[in-house]
């Protein structure tokens, strides 16, 4: 393994991409994505990154380069936040029906309006049916982990799809972290060449995204379904080897005392951490309470999960995003349906917290924990609280 | 000049790229284009389109009329696409990871396409100074959703978005002019051309090939159905449309205007206008009106030539 050094998470995303050797870079800057673009552009200029950093006039355009790019067989990244992954929305769902293996990174940020531009995830429940493999992370020595993965993982040929590595704005992008590097070796024997399964090559000429009438649209979309639940052993896989290569061991979903736990949290992104403190708290009072995490987010893990919250008689949620006068928060609303009509089906209460930024510190999911054990069996309109709200 | 009109005909490729089966409709004047264009290019050319009649009536999944590779994304982004393939064969050629093929990199779309949804795309693509060739075909509006007018759309012509009615004359703005917006970038080379001239076509395509950063052809191209007229005479209207002063074929090259087609008489733009159906309900007055802004911008023109 490499050096391990303290450095901003977003300088050492953008050191991690450089050390992938990314082909083609193409992004629009928006906060809190800024750091990573800007030093990959810098890399650049300096030379050490032998790459075509392409400074687009739009997010929108930025995705449709990213396809042109990955289409001639080039490795291929982005990243945005927001609002900009709300004007390349149409591309982002194009992407995957092209089995185009682009990586990009989401620096979760709330979407507009009001305005902000602080951390939630919003912006990543919006294409939440987009196709693309989805991952959160928790920390900056994910994110670092997590960009080999995603080259490794979107490119292998069984997959070859694009990735989403899901990274809380500021939390995790403008914080510095101690960091182990990977030295270049461990990058070679982890990430193989890109060999594109289609490539446009007037050599051997292809046509990539065809007219699909009735007749045929809904056999390409299974197809494309079908592709996306069987890039899971490849997913499982890679975090396999990568556990042997740097002793860090991710799964698709990761518990945390859960194995005798009576209620767990359960989080998505850097809001695991905080919610540790909070369980080793709960546990000292001698609480059986745990968390599970949800690593994978699409294809999602539905085996994993299931054996997670086996004998377990609460799940309390939180949610980070709002579905407007839905049945819930956009994780709770799915976690509810896959258990539904199970044995035993455990309790589920939502909260909806840390938007657009505000904080929640271990007290309150302590405080959290202690609400739901008030609430007795399933209370339809407690199902879905707004935590710390002022009325 | 005559002689080349009659023999050049033989110099040209038997060979075909965009292939005979698409399902453009008859006397489509935007497929010929294609194929011209396609023809110009020869096989070591990677292909972006945007959506519109092109792109449908080309690649009916699981068939394609496409010898050459091909890849359709999204409406308003072909240029941008076609950055990115370009982009990515440079670092490949760069990293030693493909070899340099010469490859031509042609991106191609509709004038709702480029002058409308995707103007801001291709301001972009122009201002990196991609190596690539861009072109428009233009039948003067939205033909693939059904006739609606686009900003390209000429002043006076009924379209189901811009119907003539009892107090509206169809369109009431005057075209974009979008070859000059193409050559306000500054790109090395712009040009116009009409598969009514095929032998200036076919040279314009190749120069923009040939050309080191961005090239853009903008080609007028009849479409029957949106125009009303019978499919048998879209070549006879192209070449009016050059006649009357309505569409000049012109080539700017480095910053320097030259016509190509000079007519020695310019004819009345009422003979343009009178076949068409969507011209129909023009009146005396509003033909004036569009002689007047037709004669004055063909000066226009005329004045910026230098050689
Ligand atoms: C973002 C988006 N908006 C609208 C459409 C619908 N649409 C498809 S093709 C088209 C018009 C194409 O017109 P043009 O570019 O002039 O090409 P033509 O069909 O006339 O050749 C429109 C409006 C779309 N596909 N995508
Ligand atoms: S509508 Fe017009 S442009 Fe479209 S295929 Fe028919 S003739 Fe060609
Ligand atoms: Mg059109």
């Amino acid at each position: 393994m490499g050096k391990r050094i303290g450095i901003e998470n977003s300088l050492a995303a953008a050191e991690a991409i450089m050390m992938a050797n990314v082909d083609v870079v193409a992004a629009y800057p928006i906060t809190p994505q800024t750091h990573i673009v800007e030093h990959l552009s810098e890399l650049v200029a300096d030379g050490e990154l032998d790459a075509e950093f392409i400074p687009v006039e739009s997010e929108h355009a930025a995705m449709s380069v990213c396809c042109g790019s990955s289409a001639v067989g080039a490795r291929t990244f982005t990243c945005t936040s927001s609002q900009g992954l709300a004007l390349m929305n149409e591309i982002v769902f194009i992407a995957p029906s092209l089995r185009l293996p682009i990586v990009m990174i989401l620096a979760n940020r709330s979407m507009s309006g009001p305005l902000s531009i602080w951390n939630d995830h919003t912006d990543v429940m919006s294409i939440r049916d987009c196709g693309w493999i989805q991952v959160f992370t928790e920390n900056g020595q994910e994110i670092f982990d997590h960009v080999m993965f995603a080259f490794r993982v979107a490119e292998d040929p069984k997959i070859s799809l694009p990735l989403i590595v899901n990274v809380d704005g500021f939390t995790l992008t403008h914080v510095i972290e101690p960091i182990e590097y990977w030295d270049q070796e461990t990058v070679t024997k982890y990430l193989p060449d890109f060999k594109p399964v289609n490539v446009l090559d007037p050599d051997h000429p292809v046509t990539m995204g065809a007219f699909g009438m009735p007749s045929i649209f809904t056999e390409a979309k299974k197809s494309q379904d079908q592709a996306l639940i069987n890039s899971k052993p490849g997913i499982v896989q890679a975090w396999e080897e990568m556990g042997k290569l740097t002793g860090r061991h991710y799964r698709p979903v990761e518990t945390n005392c859960a194995e005798d736990a009576e209620t767990v949290f359960l989080t998505m992104g850097s809001f695991g951490e905080t919610v540790s403190i909070a369980v080793d708290e709960l546990r000292k009072q001698g609480k059986p309470v745990g968390q599970i995490k949800i690593r994978l987010w699409r294809p999602f893990p539905f085996e994993e999960f299931r054996q997670a919250v086996q004998g377990v008689k609460k799940i309390i949620i939180v949610d980070r995003a709002i579905s407007y006068g839905g049945p819930g928060g956009p994780v709770a609303g799915e976690i509810r349906s896959l258990l539904y009509g199970e044995d035993n089906m455990p309790v589920i209460t939502n909260f909806l917290c840390g938007l657009a930024g505000r904080d929640v510190t271990p007290e309150d999911y302590i405080a959290m924990y202690e609400k739901s054990e008030a609430m007795k069996g399933i209370v339809r309109e407690e199902d879905y609280i707004f935590y710390g709200v002022r009325e | 000049m005559e002689a080349i009109n009659v023999y050049a005909a033989r110099l040209v490729s038997k060979k075909e790229y965009f292939t005979p089966g698409h399902r453009a409709c008859q006397g489509c004047a935007e497929a010929l284009a294609v194929r011209m264009v396609a023809k110009a290019l020869g096989n070591n050319v990677v292909v972006a389109c945007a959506t519109g009649c092109m792109e449908i009536i080309s690649s009916p999944l699981p068939f394609t009329n496409w010898k050459v590779p091909w890849i359709h994304v999204a409406f308003e982004n072909s240029s941008s696409v076609i950055s990115g393939a370009e982009a990515g064969v440079k670092a490949l050629i760069r990293k030693g990871k493909r070899i340099d093929k010469g490859t031509v990199f042609l991106g191609m779309g509709g004038d709702g396409a480029t002058c409308d949804i995707g103007l801001q795309f291709l301001s972009g693509a122009f201002e990196r100074g991609h190596n690539f060739v861009y072109v428009c075909y233009d039948n003067e509006a939205y033909m693939n959703t059904g006739v609606q007018r686009s900003s390209s759309t000429p002043f006076g012509a009924s379209t189901t978005t811009s119907p003539s009615g009892k107090v509206k004359p169809g369109q009431v703005t005057w075209k974009k002019n979008m070859p000059e917006i193409a050559a306000a970038h500054n790109i090395p080379y712009v040009a116009t051309a009409c598969p009514s001239y095929p032998f200036d076509l076919l040279r314009k395509v190749e120069k923009a090939a040939r050309t080191k950063g961005p090239a853009y052809v903008h080609i007028l191209s009849v479409c029957p159905t949106g125009w009303r007229i019978p499919p048998a005479k879209a070549i006879w209207i192209g070449r009016l449309a050059v006649e009357t002063g309505v569409f000049p074929l012109y080539e700017v090259e480095n910053g320097k205007y030259r016509i190509n087609i000079e007519v020695p008489e310019i004819k009345p733009v009422e003979e343009y206008l009178k076949p068409q159906g969507r011209f129909r309900h023009l009146t005396p007055e509003l033909i004036e009106q569009i002689q007047t802004r037709v004669t004055k911008d063909y000066q226009k023109l005329k004045a910026k030539t230098t050689v």
